[in-house]
């Protein structure tokens, strides 16, 4: 019998090895649709894009380590449909694979830009692979880079483009950068920070269309009736779930494939993981999407498991982190329902941490430049240890006295 | 290419030919050995590659930055004058020979 995996990014292979690792002993297929053995997402806005990597230090394994494991493992192989009647997947060639498990990772692909215009060759995305190695290439012949969206695909970008010496611009339609995600005193830091390296921002204004010049730049149109002329466009605007596969065949979805607590979705024979799941964390009332990875690995594993026939239901604690320049921004929890935060440590100083209560209690922590304060805060919030915001408050507080004695 | 062995808590060890260059953590992880969880991908932003670099090396690793020095206070397992994070110490021909030892856990 086999499981077959959908998809070979960060939580498919999570799933394949965890199989692995909990004794399953028939079949594994990871199958991807990409020409490239599972390699890690996040360099590929930061030391990728900056040139200073080669494609194989990307990779998780070389693929002699997956067939080690006894993984079968198929690039360029695109599932076209599954067969839940007969237990099996199509896949584009026509090849039908049965399976006894299967799982979907199938991710999300990038928002497109709905304006006119939006198919200039200088305009970009970021997502793949192969989307890095065209942005990185035509990152080295721009002079004026345009990023649309200040979230934090385009802010790294921004900072890796700015570092090479590119003129950039970034426009936000928001009033601040990563406006769903941190506080205004983060993004007013994030804000210095950027403009301290010489990136223009621009606030509060869309863009609206897209026009090409003859020498292959390009001149972009904002709402307010401005124009910025560019070499290369690149739109981080956000993802959208690949959920059409799971839709097609009968299973409920939503924002992404809906799954319960044990990652399994509406049929118990398939489960899905990462940042294609609308899916529930028994730390949270409401169910979620989140695209890390975090979310990846551990949602991965929880589906491993439900595959391998023990529910684990997930309660893992969500985390993330975004590079600019020689900043490292760490998040912890979900910190959006937040009534008040503490601010500990001065934004002036470059190192400080950003803890948001609600009634009270620790919803999560921002750290800017203080890896060992957002190590602190998991290690807290994940025993459920929520110090007073009166004790983060106080610099002079050792937090780590809250800890229990090792 | 110089060659690192990696040395399991159980005692179990693996060498491997490290291109000069890599990292520990990403020369352990690309083979496969058990025991570097390196969830931040080599950021030094986790503290879940921590490796035990024996003192007659220690002049020959590259030194402890501070950023490293205070994820080494976050590790799982307490931190030891060993300690070192394998996501930071990049791999040269003086390092051909090394054995690092790996900590009961990462998380």
């Amino acid at each position: 019998m086999s499981i077959v995996i959908v998809g070979a990014g960060q939580a498919g292979l999570q799933i394949a090895e965890s199989l692995r690792r909990g004794g399953y002993e028939g079949r594994v297929l990871l199958l991807g649709d990409e020409s490239f053995a599972p390699y890690q997402r996040p360099p590929l806005s930061k030391k990728y894009l900056a040139d200073d990597m080669a494609d194989e230090r990307l990779q998780f394994r070389p693929v002699e380590q997956l067939t080690k494991q006894n993984i079968e493992f198929r690039p360029l192989t695109t599932v076209t449909a599954i067969d839940r009647a007969a237990g099996e997947v199509v896949l584009a060639s026509g090849e039908r694979v049965a399976y006894e498990g299967l799982a979907l990772t199938t991710g999300t692909r990038v928002r497109p830009l709905p304006v006119p215009g939006a198919e200039h060759p200088a305009v970009c995305y970021l997502r793949g692979l192969d989307d890095a190695k065209r942005l990185r290439s035509q990152l080295a012949s721009a002079a004026r880079v345009l990023v649309i969206g200040g979230g934090f695909i385009g802010l790294e970008v921004a900072a890796t483009a700015r570092h090479a010496g590119k003129t950039v611009t970034v426009v936000e339609t928001l009033d601040r950068l990563m406006a769903r995600a941190v506080a205004p005193v983060v993004s007013e830091y994030f804000a210095e920070l950027h403009r301290g390296h010489g990136v223009e921002l621009r606030f509060k204004v869309a863009l609206t269309a897209i026009a090409g010049n003859p020498d292959g730049s390009l001149t972009a149109t904002l709402s307010d009736g401005s124009t910025v002329d560019a070499d290369l466009l690149v739109a981080g605007i956000g993802v959208l779930p690949n959920q059409e596969l799971a839709a097609a065949a009968g299973l409920e979805c939503a924002n992404g494939i809906v799954v319960d607590e044990f990652a399994r979705t509406s049929d118990p024979r398939i489960v899905a993981a990462g940042d294609c799941t609308w899916h529930i964390n028994r730390r949270f009332a409401a169910p979620l999407r989140l695209e890390s990875v975090q979310n990846a690995v551990d949602q991965g594993k929880i589906a491993a498991q439900s595959l391998l026939g023990n529910a684990v239901p997930y309660q893992d604690l969500p985390w993330f982190w975004s590079d600019q320049y020689d900043v490292k921004l760490q998040m912890v929890g979900l910190s959006q329902a937040h009534d008040s935060l503490v601010v500990r440590g001065a934004p002036e100083s470059a190192a400080f941490s950003v803890f948001y209560f609600k009634a009270g209690e620790l919803l999560g922590v921002d750290s800017i430049n203080r890896p060992a304060e957002h190590m602190l805060a998991r290690k807290l919030m994940s025993l459920g240890i929520s110090p007073s915001p009166d004790a983060v408050a106080d610099t002079g507080f050792d937090l780590k006295t809250l800890l229990p004695a090792p | 290419m110089p060659k690192v062995t990696f040395v399991q808590f159980s005692g179990s060890s693996r060498t491997i030919d490290v291109p000069t260059g890599w990292t520990l953590m990403e020369a352990a992880v690309q083979n496969g050995v058990d025991g570097i969880t390196a969830e931040c991908g080599g950021g030094c932003a986790c503290a879940t590659c921590h490796v035990l670099v024996p003192a007659e090396w220690a002049d020959k690793v590259p030194a402890i930055r501070p950023s490293e020095n205070d994820l080494l206070e976050c590790t799982a397992v307490p931190r030891t004058p060993q300690s070192r994070l394998s996501c930071q110490i990049q791999v040269s021909d003086a390092l051909d020979g090394l054995t690092v030892n790996l900590p009961e856990r990462q998380s």
